[in-house]
């Protein structure tokens, strides 16, 4: 983390030189609060790994929080339709940067197995998707180890400035 | 109702016998004649807001868009078809063995319900009897998957009324039935264990047992969220009388299952149509009274004490004996004969390419699902693939009636109603 | 069973020449209807104690080679006698109307509007026919033979409600 650690003394008090970017980094990093955009059966399997078996709050994202204005982490779980594609694309344009999207579930990632007119073939057509899960449901601990690759992706990436280029509002592909 | 010292408190404090020095400023004043003059002048214009489609992860997505008159609900409109996948479509392009994949996602809390009432429905097409193992053993992975229904249910709608944590006692005890199921069929949520005239694999070594053993957590269970639940005063008052459906306008709208029997309808197909040696069981059928969401939520507790009997009972009477029956046309030939013999070989292709071919005709056929009375209208034009295959969903009814539940409550009772319902929206849109 | 054939013989009585045939497979019973006596069938079957209504599924038998093209089944439940019967009406391509059940069954309001959605039937004095399944921008009915299954329709926003409150 580049943190240079000045140890206590009895007199001293304890005081750590870092760089403003590596403390945002470590904020962000465990404290990602989710939106579970829950559809289908993945939301059931997204609420056993909330529950305390699998226990996603270890991760720091026990916080789950269904306001988009609040959450940073939009979790889409379960089937996206064609009915459904202008609420998520509006729910995503509503959470403030930077957010991250995972998209969980083989229906999420491209369709699954609905291959036919009512379906969106994988929501990556309409929002950036950073983790992919495949499974059908995936396992809780598949989805733990997503939050732990987004982590990482968190750590090499820049945290100063927006993540992605400013879209116009509203575009839906 | 008994006063205790709390309700003496109360009485004690209330505006009538004020103490001294906390009168009321302008004695006199009777305060419903003043509102009701007060308001004459007040304009009020209708609002309406939309409730939906995002609805906080546990109900999948519908849209309740309301005409509200203050906090009361004047009137309202449901919209949903947010998870339509298509399914009745896309089953036309499968095998008959291939479809059952897609009945897991329907009612996707009890995904081996919907296998076994899509195989009896195909098996009884066909014209077979299945072995009397398979029967019993799928009469218990059925209870075992209503009481994990239920549970899913209650404790949704608990903390959709702001009961936390029953969530966690319920989620708990669920893990561990689900662990079992697990180890029964390899798959957490979408199990797809049955095939059309059996099963997949027969029972794990020691399944009996670890039944026996996880289904004790089921009465403590019950007995942890009963305890918290039952005589609670806030419970009580945000679910007696709320969301009242008599029992005409019930049968009316085409309610079945535990909605149905809340309202006062002693309808059970496990006893009206009996299948799978239900008749031999003793259960009983939980029937409310007033069809309100006390009524829902504790029929299906009751539910879940029944459905422990049933299991006790048909652990007990479990055959030995084949789980498949014998019928070159419908079952797979044993794997190691396939790749030894020419003829398992022919039989297996000709299955996998071809498909079961039922006789050409139609049948509807209904099992009793957690949710109701889930049915499949099948219709077979000779071919491995189903020329039609309609689903009644459950929840597609219960869902129509909301419209009737909310008119008249206030918007917070919405959500109070609509998870006493249980709607999944796989099954809803299918 | 018994009880079933008197009801059907008792409602063939009545409507003489409203119910065409009589089937039994599989041990149901399925009555196959005029489409303009419908109606007065389905009364009739609900006095006779059919008081629930389970499902209405629409068929397109394009490649069954029915007498029409689409049919509609009503599948029905009676709770006093525990019987299930089901009405068969065929439809014709070019004249898709028929009258609708809302005024016997509450529950045929949705069921309709799916029948509706999927194939195109035109529910003469439902209250609300409109699409309830797909979105309201979808031009075609899915669950047509000659609709091509990966042909999606891209919606551009969530309809308005305002119209249907009225309605319902």
């Amino acid at each position: 983390m580049g943190v240079k650690g000045i140890p206590l003394t009895k007199h001293e008090t304890g005081l750590i030189t870092t760089r403003i970017e590596e403390v945002i980094r470590w904020g962000r990093k465990y404290s990602l609060w989710p939106l579970p955009f829950g559809t289908a059966c993945c939301a059931i399997e997204f609420m056993a790994v909330a529950s305390s078996v699998f226990d996603i709050s270890r991760f720091g994202a026990e916080l789950v929080r269904f306001s988009p204005r609040q959450s940073d982490l939009m979790i889409v779980a379960g089937t996206i339709n064609y009915k459904l594609g202008p609420v998520l694309r509006r729910i995503y344009d509503q959470i403030c940067e930077p957010k991250y999207v995972v998209s969980m579930g083989a229906c999420a990632c491209s369709g699954g197995f609905y291959d036919n007119y009512a379906t969106i073939q994988g929501i990556d057509q309409i929002v950036p998707v950073d983790v992919f899960i495949p499974g059908c449901p995936p396992r809780p601990d598949a989805i733990l180890s997503a939050l732990l690759k987004l982590q990482e992706t968190i750590d090499r990436e820049p945290q100063m400035g927006p993540r992605r280029p400013i879209t116009e509002h509203g575009k839906t592909r | 109702m008994n006063t205790t010292t709390h309700g003496k408190r109360m009485e004690e404090n209330r505006i009538d016998n004020p103490k001294p020095g906390f009168e009321d400023p302008s004695p006199g004043v009777d305060l419903d004649i003043a509102d009701e003059t007060a308001l004459e002048d007040l304009g009020t214009e209708p609002m309406f807001i939309n409730i939906g489609p995002t609805h906080p992860a546990t109900h999948g997505t519908f849209r309740v868009f309301c005409k509200l008159d203050g906090e009361r609900i004047e009137k309202a409109a449901v919209e949903i078809g947010y998870l339509h996948r298509g399914f009745e479509k896309i089953v036309e392009t499968k095998h008959y063995t291939q479809v059952i994949p897609y009945t897991d996602r329907l009612n996707y809390c009890s995904g081996l319900v919907n296998n076994v009432g899509y195989c009896k429905a195909v098996e009884r097409m066909l014209g077979v009897t299945i072995t009397p193992r398979t029967e019993i053993i799928r009469v218990i992975i059925c209870e075992i998957q209503r009481i994990m229904d239920h549970m899913i249910c209650v404790c949704a709608n608990l903390v959709d009324i702001g009961a936390l944590t029953n969530f966690w006692y319920f989620f708990n005890a669920r893990e561990k039935l689900n662990d079992l199921l697990e180890a029964l069929t390899g798959a957490r949520l979408t199990y797809s264990y049955t095939r059309i005239g059996g099963l997949a694999w027969d029972l794990p070594k020691g399944f009996e047992e670890n039944v026996k053993t996880v289904m004790k957590e089921v009465p403590k269970a019950i007995k942890d969220v009963e305890g918290l639940i039952k005589k609670n005063r806030i419970f009580i008052d945000r679910t007696r009388d709320v969301g009242v459906m008599g029992a005409d306008d019930a049968v009316s709208f085409g309610f079945t299952g535990p909605c149905l029997r809340a309202s006062g309808v002693n309808h059970d197909l496990r006893k009206k149509k009996p299948y799978y040696h239900y008749d031999e069981f003793e259960f009983d059928v939980p029937v409310g009274e007033r069809g309100d969401v006390y009524d829902r939520i504790f029929v299906r507790m009751e539910e879940m004490k029944q459905s422990y009997r049933i299991v006790e009972q048909a652990l007990k009477i479990l055959p030995g004996g084949p789980i498949n029956i014998d019928d070159k046309n419908i079952m797979l030939p044993d794997k190691d004969k396939v790749h030894s013999s020419m003829e398992e070989l022919i039989n297996h292709f000709k299955l996998i390419i071809e498909g079961i071919k039922p006789p050409a005709g139609e049948i509807y056929d209904a099992i009793e699902a957690p949710n109701g009375e889930l049915g499949f209208y099948i219709i077979s034009d000779g071919s491995g693939k189903p020329y039609r295959i309609k689903c009644r969903p459950p929840c597609f009814y219960l869902m129509n009636g909301l419209k009737k539940l909310i008119e008249g409550h206030m918007v917070a009772d919405i959500v109070a109603i609509l998870a006493g319902l249980n709607i999944i929206a796989g099954e809803l849109d299918r | 069973m018994e009880k079933l054939d008197n009801i059907i013989e008792a409602l063939r009585h009545d409507l003489a020449e409203a119910v065409e045939a009589v089937d039994r497979p599989y041990g149901d019973a399925v009555l196959t209807v005029s489409r303009t006596r419908v109606h007065d069938v389905l009364s009739g079957l609900k006095t006779r104690g059919f008081d629930l209504l389970l499902d209405i599924a629409g068929v397109d038998g394009l490649h069954l080679g029915g007498r029409e093209r689409f049919e509609v089944v009503y599948i029905l439940y009676s709770l006093r006698d525990d019987l299930r019967a089901r009405v068969k009406v065929f439809v014709p391509e070019g004249d898709m109307t028929l009258p609708t059940a809302t005024d016997l069954w509450q529950s045929a309001n949705w069921a309709e509007r799916e029948a509706y959605d999927m194939f195109g039937f035109n529910f003469e004095g439902h209250p609300n026919l409109v699409r309830i399944l797909c979105h309201r921008e979808f031009v075609g009915h899915a669950l047509r033979k000659d609709y091509p299954m990966m042909k999606g329709q891209w919606a551009t926003g969530t309809s308005d409600l305002r119209p249907d409150i009225e309605r319902e």
